[in-house]
């Protein structure tokens, strides 16, 4: 296995603003926005006939949207007609694969330019058509037939974890707080709110209409409420990302072009994916996902870095319990000792190691399709120092990592970004 | 119909299924045993499998109570109140399989435990406009 022949850059990244916008605002509109907001990025300017290809990642708009061949519509909406638009579907690691797949064209030098789309709208089906929809990326004849929701497979996971390493709800709650407080300072996140916002909120409302105000000392009293329903123990609604609509989009070029853009490119230097069996059953292990130990082996060998390099990290929180994996199988602790890093805040925007300054999947929210790119938005951003509000984390960032899942964990890609 | 009735083919998985009989596959030359059967072996890949049937004894690996289910639980009859468990079982030969899990008190799943020792349970299905069918399902052993 080998290295990238030659550099690229991420050169200008952006998404939509991330909401339940169907049907005001639909897929061509989250990709114009994402796009805007991307060349808005690009130092130098973008235009399209800088471009060589658009490469797109969206994992079911043929359930969410009825609507299949999606290529050609992204490329047409933004002028890259007669060009290359292919699709790439790998559940929620689409676009984490489609940035992959323009990155491996252009270190080949097959082209110098590839702009990615990362696309999902998800509300214009009821939610029993969106779980339905999720539950596809599961094994369907034996996984499905079984019972097993998307939250299900997560819960199961989560289970076992409990049981091996002594992993409690209060352990997932705290990643689910942290998260939120920082999708509170991201204007592109589908929640603006800290759990204590929202806890406050529901007193207010519960003043408001003279009913007896709860006794809730904190954000867990909050969330042991009924507030906080159950979905598939262990895992409750505030374990869940959000049903979320959006698109993102990532300019790519060579290390040949790259200072045409800006001065300042962001260089991805490693790369991997890795696949593991689609049914949880024919794993070896349910404490760990496999794919994401390769994958995160694979970059970091290509980089020549290892876990402790990483300063900060874009992890794929699909459920609390999957950020609590992701930095256990991406090597940034060992096997059941992620839980003390989040109780000792060292994962919060001023922690020693920043995790989700997003919001992750959790706040931000989770357009499937959508995510993997999403997240190299928020890198770029960060290595950048242009995060908004205050979520920009206090130290230069010099080297960064996003940890992308496809379904329960069958798909991993992760990229290593440095500046 | 396929051209050798005894073919280890999903169909066939279903069919032993559904007369009451949980079957796997056993690897002619490494002997992996792999449920549902398959007809490459996971382990070395060869063709050379045969049928085996299970003993039904196994152990929970991990399992999660259900609130908000598939559109096929619902038609079954669960729901937020009345909430299902999914669990995945290893089996005394060493595979594991997924299942429903039944017999327990689903509204208390802390009263359920990782490593409980569970058989299995053929769960005869039957909903209005679709043909009667048997789910795999386990209960406490
Ligand atoms: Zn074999």
């Amino acid at each position: 296995m080998g290295k990238l022949a030659r550099k690229v850059a991420l050169v200008g990244a952006g998404t939509s603003k991330f909401g339940q916008t169907f049907p005001l605002r639909r897929i061509p509109e989250h990709w114009t926005d994402a796009w805007l907001n991307a060349v808005a990025t690009v130092d130098n300017g973008i235009e399209p006939k800088d471009i060589e290809a658009c490469y797109v990642g969206n994992y079911s708009a043929d359930l969410f949207n009825h609507q299949g061949h999606l290529g050609p519509m992204i490329s047409s909406l933004v002028g890259l007609n007669p060009k290359p638009a292919p699709r790439f579907e790998g559940a929620c690691a689409s676009s984490g694969i489609a940035m992959r797949q323009a990155l491996i064209t252009i270190a080949s030098g097959l082209m110098d330019v590839i702009c990615v789309c990362g696309i999902e709208v998800m509300t214009e089906v009821p939610t029993v058509g969106v779980t339905d929809a999720l539950a596809t990326a599961s094994d369907v004849s034996f996984e499905y037939t079984a019972g097993a929701t998307f939250p299900g497979l997560y819960a199961a996971i989560a289970s076992a974890h409990m049981h091996k390493y002594g992993t409690t709800w209060e352990d997932f709650m705290r990643v689910a707080i942290k998260n939120h407080i920082n999708g509170k300072e991201n204007p592109f996140a589908q929640m603006q709110r800290s759990i204590k916002d929202l806890m406050e909120r529901k007193i207010a409302k519960i003043k408001g209409a003279g009913g007896e105000v709860p006794d809730w000392k904190d954000e867990f009293d909050y969330l042991r409420s009924p507030s906080n329903p159950p979905i598939a123990w262990p895992l409750y609604l505030f374990d869940c990302s959000l049903v979320t609509d959006g698109g993102a989009c990532l300019f790519l070029a060579s290390e040949d072009v790259a200072r045409k853009f800006t001065d300042t490119p962001i260089w991805i230097t490693g790369t991997g994916q890795g696949s593991a069996a689609i049914a949880m059953h024919d794993r070896t292990t349910l404490t760990a996902l496999e794919a994401t130990v390769e994958a995160s082996r694979q970059a970091y060998k290509m980089s020549g870095r290892g876990p402790k390099d990483m300063q900060i990290a874009e992890v794929h929180d699909c459920f609390t319990i999957a950020e609590i994996c992701a930095m256990e199988d991406l090597g940034f602790y060992e096997k059941g000792k992620a839980v003390e890093a989040i109780k000792n805040k060292d994962t919060y925007r001023d922690g020693v190691k920043p995790i989700n300054t997003s919001g992750g999947l959790k706040s931000k929210g989770h357009p499937v399709g959508a995510t993997g790119a999403a997240q190299a938005v928020e890198i770029f951003k960060q290595m950048r120092g242009i995060a908004e509000r205050d979520r920009q984390v206090k130290f230069d960032v010099e080297i960064a990592m996003t940890h992308n899942l496809g379904g329960s964990g069958g798909t991993c890609v992760v990229q290593i970004y440095e500046k | 119909m396929s051209e050798n009735e005894n073919e280890i083919t999903i169909n066939n998985y279903l069919k032993y299924l559904s007369e009451g009989k949980l079957m796997g596959s056993k690897c002619k030359t490494c002997g992996q045993i792999d449920v549902p059967a398959r007809k490459l072996c996971s382990k070395c890949i060869k063709p050379e499998t045969d049928w085996i049937e299970m003993s039904g004894k196994g152990k929970i690996a991990a399992f999660t109570s259900i609130n908000v289910g598939t559109p096929y639980f619902v038609k079954k009859g669960y729901d937020r109140k009345k909430p299902y468990v999914f669990s995945i079982i290893k089996l005394d030969e060493g595979p594991m399989v997924s299942a429903q899990l039944v017999g327990v008190d689903e509204s208390h799943p802390e009263t359920i435990k990782v490593e409980m020792p569970v058989k299995v349970k053929f769960l005869k299905v039957e909903i209005e406009g679709l043909p009667e069918k048997v789910d795999l399902g386990f209960e406490p052993a």
